[in-house]
């Protein structure tokens, strides 16, 4: 057991750490640092320029998406060597989480589907940020139960026609492609019955209209699809296989380890540490310390877990569903750990933005909190995945199992 | 970057699983539950033999001299046997206060001793109420003689020889304390059984009346001595602790696949699949926790305060959270004392006060990050 580089991983630390510290947008690095909770705000910059700019800055050095093969705009690194860079880029990865959805979903289902001739047109401009990608799985009618979407492909000629509509699309307004999972056959029970394809997404008849969240931001979106043309070549698996071919996209959600979770506690432990209530100062209170130290061990549980992760995987065993974990810890406790920010801060904790006590910090990280619970499988889809993957447990009764799909009954928001 | 154990420390593993499969069944620790017998002494003989008490005494001193990520790997095992045996007490306390602070001659009388099974030793600290520090020790030493009371001790109706916690000063300063080995059968000392938690596991009172005590470590430096041995039993404990935790999940599991309500498996009910869930999460948090403290343990690093006192706390955690959901689990039957259920509550609870309770580990982890912090 130890946490020491070989030679090999030393020297590979040591390039990177030289090329950051050359090439980083640093007049960024304090605000990034500080906007450490899924929302990374510049004051003076449009966001978007700066991350692509990153972006392309490392992917013509050979520094975008790792562990993508050469030939699609990676580098073929190992996992170890994946840590290590991100280890090294610091608050700067906040920048590439922009492209979390294309490098992290859309990327590795391109690569397990597409023919080689996409993937060496679409890849690399998706790995160094020229080309942005959305995720278009969710439905009103389909979202953990993605397979109960209504989005419809019909066949025309050597062309598919798509009718229907997506929700929640994250950075749809902002992204060039996307991957699109239809209903190519209602007669057959619904996972049968689903075809995957990429598509442009400045085709005619694609229109993104953003959503205000809770938070108040708009970063994600729904997308309607009137009679949108996409090239049967764009099918990505089988015709009836979409299923399958998700699958693998969510795999891979789950596997995008490396970059830690964030839990929000070392900003609460940083804010508690220079706080003063009433009584003295924060950190000597005993209330806060018990509270503190509870969610300590939850962040350092997963920070080690996921060391544990990347030591199995670097000896080539694959990542398991046992990395449902992370979100499922880090998202509730991010929530609390800011309530309880807030709560310190009595009656003025109601502030929020630019007026409130840190710029707002907390009061942001409560409000975009929910989000993370539900985004990528709500923490009840990440139980069942522990209970039946991990543990052994019976998958959930399915009454539409095997029923067609245009005979199960539907009632409510679909 | 390798975080996990090698391939030598799995197979230590798998040896100790299936020994202790064999030799410490529930049946077995059910002779010592019962009261039949104050610890299971064929299996302290069967674990000398295999060299597993003395995994991490050095081959001068009689042990193994292997280390002590094999001991946290040894350690594991036995809270997943919830073996009733004095190990942590002795392995643990005793004998990591002699590799500290020992003279070669207290370690060669001890050491030996211990791994080869003949000697039983345990920690004299606390004294009634309160958490590990210096004012509560009252327990006083004064030319060369113990004089005062100690209860709880761990195993000390069975012990050979204990380590005490003694006042020799009175600045109100941690250089007040000093330590004590004591021979316990060379009198002087009155020790009580008491009821506790976990029967399979006694607790003791210690009456001491001008008691012959040899002094350990330098006089003063009882509790820096002390905070280094519970740094140590904590990372130590931890193991045994997400053994039991991981137990009591497999057992938990087990009966959600087997036991039939409403004509389906209990273990196809969300509320069921998603308690058992929780209980992983837990078990896999402080099992990832300890690996770091076994990590700064064997490395003798400057991280292992605050590494002990993380695993300290989410191994108490998980154990307590695993042992009383897995009596959910089992509805009634997880109630009777046939089941083995209660047996890792019991021990889930004994041991979650066994080093200071959770307050005063919550205080050691904060302090020390701090400390980190302002470095
Ligand atoms: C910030 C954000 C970004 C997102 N980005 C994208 C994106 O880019 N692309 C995309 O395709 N989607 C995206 N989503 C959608 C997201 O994947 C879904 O919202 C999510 O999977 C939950 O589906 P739902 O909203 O339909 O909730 P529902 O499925 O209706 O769930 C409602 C409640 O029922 C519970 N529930 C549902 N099924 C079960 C079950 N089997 N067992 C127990 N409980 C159950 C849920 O846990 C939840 O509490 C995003 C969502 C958010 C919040």
């Amino acid at each position: 057991m130890n946490f020491d580089d070989t030679p090999q991983e030393a020297e590979f630390r040591a390039t990177a750490r030289a090329w950051i510290a050359a090439n980083a947008p640093k007049q960024y690095e304090e605000e990034l640092r500080k906007s450490s909770l899924g929302r990374t705000v510049l004051k003076n910059a449009n966001i978007l320029d700066v991350a692509k700019a990153w972006q392309k800055k490392k992917a013509d050095a050979g520094w975008a998406c790792l562990h993508w093969p050469k030939e699609y705009g990676g580098r073929g690194s190992s996992p170890i060597e994946r840590v290590i860079w991100s280890q090294e880029e610091g608050p700067f990865g906040q920048l590439s989480r922009m492209f979390i959805i294309g490098h992290g979903m859309c990327g590795p289902t391109m690569m397990a589907f597409a023919r080689e001739e996409h993937k060496r047109t679409y890849l690399p401009p998706l790995a160094s940020g020229e080309k942005v990608w959305c995720q278009l799985f969710s439905e009103p009618a389909g979202g953990s139960d993605v397979a109960g979407l209504r989005t419809r492909a019909e066949k025309d000629g050597d062309d598919w026609i798509v009718n229907g509509q997506k929700i929640w699309t994250s950075g749809a307004h902002y992204s060039d492609y996307g991957i699109l999972l239809t209903r190519t056959d209602p007669t057959v029970p619904k996972h049968k019955g689903l075809t995957m394809f990429f598509l442009d997404m400045k085709s005619p008849g694609v229109e993104v209209r953003p959503i205000k969240q809770a938070s108040g931001a708009s970063d994600f979106n729904e997308v309607y699809f009137t009679n949108v043309r996409i090239p049967g070549h764009q099918r990505l698996g089988e015709v009836g296989d979409g299923w399958n071919v998700s699958l693998t996209t969510l795999m891979n959600e789950r596997s995008a380890i490396g970059a830690a979770v964030s839990t929000g506690f070392p900003e609460l432990f940083e804010y508690c540490s220079s706080l003063m209530l009433d009584d003295g100062p924060a950190i000597e209170d005993r209330a806060v310390r018990s509270k503190l130290a509870n969610w300590a061990v939850k962040a350092s549980g997963l920070k080690y877990t996921s060391m544990r992760a990347i030591s199995a995987l670097s000896k080539g065993e694959r990542p398991g569903p046992e990395n449902s974990i992370g979100k499922l810890v880090a998202g509730s406790m991010i929530q609390d750990v800011a309530t309880y920010a807030l709560d310190l801060q009595g009656a003025s904790g109601v502030i929020s933005g630019e007026d409130a006590e840190l710029a707002g910090r907390f009061q942001a990280m409560l409000l975009r909190a929910p989000g993370t619970r539900v985004e990528g499988g709500t923490d009840e889809i990440m139980r069942n995945i522990i209970a039946e993957r991990v543990l052994g447990l019976p998958g959930d009764i399915r009454v539409d199992k095997d029923v067609p799909f245009n005979k199960i009954p539907t009632k409510g928001r679909g | 970057m390798n975080f996990d154990f090698s391939d030598d420390q799995k197979q230590l593993r798998d040896q100790a699983r299936k020994f202790l499969a064999e030799k410490c069944s529930p049946k077995a620790v059910r002779v010592v539950l019962d009261g039949k017998a104050p610890y299971d002494k064929e299996l302290w003989k069967g674990l000398a033999e295999m060299g597993f008490l003395g995994v991490a005494i050095p081959e001068e001193f009689g042990g193994a001299g292997a280390g002590h990520l094999e001991l946290c790997v040894i350690a594991e095992e036995m809270g997943r046997a919830n073996a009733p045996v004095p190990f942590s007490s002795t392995v643990y306390l005793a004998a990591e206060a002699l590799l500290i602070a020992g003279s070669d001659a207290q370690k060669k009388r001890w050491l030996p001793a211990i791994a080869s099974g003949e000697a039983i030793g345990t920690l004299a600290l606390f004294e009634g109420k309160g958490n590990p520090a210096p004012k509560n020790v009252k327990l006083t030493a004064a030319n060369g003689v113990l004089n005062g009371v100690k209860k709880p001790v761990a195993d000390g109706a069975i012990a050979d020889f204990a380590v005490v916690a003694a006042r020799t000063g009175s600045s109100g300063r941690d250089n007040d304390i000093s330590l004590f080995l004591v021979d316990l059968k060379a009198g002087g000392v009155e020790v009580k059984n008491l009821t506790n938690l976990d029967p399979t596991r006694g607790q003791a009172e210690m009456t001491f009346k001008d008691c012959k005590a040899e002094p350990l470590g330098a006089a003063g430096e009882g509790w820096s001595i002390l905070t280094e041995v519970l740094d140590r039993a904590a990372v130590l404990c931890a193991f045994e602790q997400v053994g039991g935790a991981d137990r009591a999940l497999e057992m938990g599991r087990d009966y959600a696949l087997d036991r039939i309500a409403f004509g389906r498996q209990i273990g196809s009910f969300q509320a069921v699949k998603h308690m058992l869930a929780d209980m992983y999460v837990s078990a896999t948090l402080a099992r990832s926790n300890s690996y770091y403290g076994a990590w700064a343990l064997s490395t003798n690093a400057a991280e292992l305060s605050e590494a002990a006192a993380a695993a300290r706390i989410s191994a108490t955690q998980a154990f307590q959270h695993c042992a009383k959901n897995n009596i959910q689990v089992h509805g009634g039957m997880g109630f009777t004392w046939e089941f083995d259920c209660h047996m890792y509550y019991r021990r889930a609870n004994a041991m979650a006060l066994g080093l200071g309770s959770m307050s005063y580990w919550e205080d050691q982890l904060i302090d020390r990050m701090r400390k980190k912090n302002a470095a």
